[in-house]
């Protein structure tokens, strides 16, 4: 115990003597918090829409000024031509182009149908995919307006509508930020852990002091305990900041137990230490640690949920997440944050998570040599 | 100090890399009390036995025991009575130096009051009060090997082993340092030392000359000279190599 404590102590000390620690554990969180709930945004504002009128009706043009009134949509310019309209797509300077053909609003009086035609730049499928959807809401919309217009409102199609009304629950405002921010924060004590342990005892080889802890009768488990704590207590004050940050500046829900959020932080953490502890025992410079912390933690940031929805990933990509401990703590922090989930909500992840915890830390502590 | 008890035991000692052979058969004893040269050009094997017989190493066959116990089997018992100084600078530099003593003490089950005591008399023997509370790193190079020196034996182990604990160091701190050996030897501690300066061969009570991962000679100093009928260990060394190539 003793000698696990000195460890400990030694450190803390060489933590809070390196200059550059204190900045990059507490800054830079709070700028990563700043701006990547905003950048990773999947609201789309300001479509840019180039219109292709050849109708140029009084339907046709309330159609357009529809669309110009929302604020997704931003009526960059008209265009004769649908080469032309096309043009702009490819340059990138227009996101969709509406297009109306000639005759739209006779055929709709004549026929009572009528035709658009939407071409959407889908570069990015998830901003094509939320254009397309507010477009439709916008067409059907102005649609529903024309027969009550047209038509009056004791129609037999009118009253044959079913009115939906939504509910959305947990998130009612449907805010981004309050999606965004807890998985943030899983982000942020993810990359501080890792990189502080992926880094540390590889660190002690390069410099050459490994050898002298190893000929000391340390025990293996007293060293990977003695190494794995402090960046444990950390990471733990890292998410309170964090938490405390995310309360202030964004205001996020906190409806459930913050025991339970620490708990799980906790056994989280004990993973991501000690598999860069893993990391730092089977390489032999910072280089190739660092190399493989970020290698491992993009895979498994990127499949864990934190920027799109696990249910639309392939089913072998959401068996992955099985294993990524990353994928169980947004989860767990979302549902307790959000939803104020207790612990019988979340106990499966959280045993999960143990298991994984286990698991890795034994790995470590076995895979640690005292030998070269 | 040198006493007839045999403290070091290493029969047919072989550690092979691949299909390099870095320590070929090596056999010899060490003595409770004495120093003990290990010398060698870069590249002979030194390093490799040295790791092997402080348990930082597996070797290949032979069998090694150190003061009584088993290289194989008791290897956790043998770090708590060795102390070792590696070729590379093992202090940490960001520490103070009464940091390192509290730490590496520490982790060799020394109470803290035996650290404190330990401590003090270090500083006064080398006369550190002014480097005391500074940065290993703001230390001039001699002075940290010798502060290696005294962390690596703070535990008063019976025998220490040090692996070119000179090299890169100005001749008089390698006399100092020297001075520090006999202190330690002194006080019946067993030292284990490997260099590539033959005139440091002279400070030692034995020594063998190993070449190409073989002992080719061990014996004492004097000895030595006499058998070869040469003047200082230089040519003593000089004249093996020849043998080794006229082979």
């Amino acid at each position: 115990m003793r000698t696990v404590l000195l460890i400990i102590q030694k450190e803390f000390i060489q933590v809070f003597r390196n200059r550059m620690m204190l900045p990059l554990i507490f800054v830079v969180p709070i700028i990563q918090l700043l701006i990547i709930v905003h950048a990773a945004t999947f609201e789309v504002k300001d479509a840019r829409i180039c219109v292709v009128d050849h109708d140029l009706s009084t339907t046709s043009r309330k159609l357009v000024s529809t669309f110009e009134a929302s604020p997704f949509f931003q009526v960059l310019g008209y265009s004769a031509d649908y080469k032309e309209a096309e043009k702009l797509i490819r340059a990138n300077k227009a996101d969709l182009i509406l297009s109306i053909q000639a005759g739209f609003e006779k055929q709709l009086l004549r026929e009572r149908y009528g035709q658009v035609h939407l071409s959407i730049n889908a570069i990015n499928q998830q901003a094509a995919g939320v254009i397309q959807a507010y477009s439709m809401m916008i067409i059907r919309d102005y649609n529903r307006q024309l027969i009550v217009d047209w038509i009056g409102r004791s129609t037999p199609a009118q009253a044959r509508m079913i009115p939906v009304e939504y509910a959305y629950w947990f998130n009612p405002e449907l805010s981004y930020i309050n999606f965004m921010v807890p998985g943030i924060l899983v982000l942020l004590v993810t990359i501080i852990g890792l990189l502080l342990s992926a880094m540390n005892i590889v660190r002690e080889k390069e410099i050459g002091t490994i050898e002298q802890i190893n000929v000391t009768p340390i025990h293996k488990y007293q060293f990977i305990a003695g190494k794995l704590i402090p960046f444990w207590i950390l990471a733990l004050l890292e998410l309170a900041f964090g938490l405390t940050l995310g309360k202030f500046l964004f205001d996020i829900p906190m409806v459930g137990s913050l025991w339970i959020i620490f708990m799980t932080a906790a056994e989280y953490l004990l993973v991501v230490l000690s598999y860069g502890l893993f990391l730092s025992t089977v390489t032999n410079t910072q280089q190739q640690a660092m190399f493989l912390a970020f290698f491992s933690m993009m895979i498994f940031l990127l499949m864990s949920g934190l920027f799109t929805p696990v249910e639309s990933m392939p089913a072998w990509a959401q068996e992955f997440n099985r294993i990524n401990p990353i994928a169980y703590f947004i989860r767990i922090m979302r549902m307790v944050l959000l939803k104020g989930s207790g612990v019988s909500d979340i106990l499966k992840p959280f045993l999960s998570l143990g298991v994984m915890a286990l698991t890795t830390l034994l790995l470590t502590v076995w895979r640690y040599r005292k030998t070269v | 100090m040198a006493t007839q008890e045999k403290v070091i035991k290493v029969i047919n000692l072989v550690k092979k890399f691949g299909s390099f052979v870095a320590n070929d058969h090596l056999t010899f004893d060490v003595f409770r009390g004495e120093i003990f040269g290990f010398l060698g050009a870069n590249g002979a094997g030194k390093t490799t036995a040295i790791r092997i017989l402080c348990g930082l190493s597996y070797p290949t066959s032979g069998e090694v025991t150190i003061d009584g116990l088993d290289i194989y089997r008791q290897r956790e018992q043998i770090k708590k009575r060795i102390g070792y100084m590696s070729q590379r600078f093992s202090l940490y530099d960001d520490l103070t130096l009464g940091e390192n003593i509290r730490f590496y003490a520490g982790v060799y089950g020394l109470s803290r009051e035996d650290i404190r005591q330990r401590t003090a008399a270090l500083v006064d023997k080398l006369e550190l009060h002014a480097i005391e509370k500074k940065l290993i790193r703001e230390l001039p190079p001699g002075w940290k090997q010798k502060l290696a020196f005294s962390v690596a034996t703070i535990h008063q182990p019976g025998i220490v082993f040090l692996d070119e604990p000179t090299s890169g160091v100005d001749p008089i701190t390698r006399r100092q340092f020297w001075e520090m050996i006999y202190d330690k030897a002194g006080e019946g501690m067993t030292v284990f030392v490997t260099t590539h300066y033959m005139d440091e061969a002279e400070y030692c009570g034995r020594v063998s000359i190993m070449s190409e991962g073989k002992i080719h000679a061990l014996d004492t100093p004097a000895q030595l000279i006499s058998k070869y009928n040469v003047r200082n260990m230089d040519e003593v060394f000089l004249r093996i190599a020849r043998n080794i190539e006229a082979v």
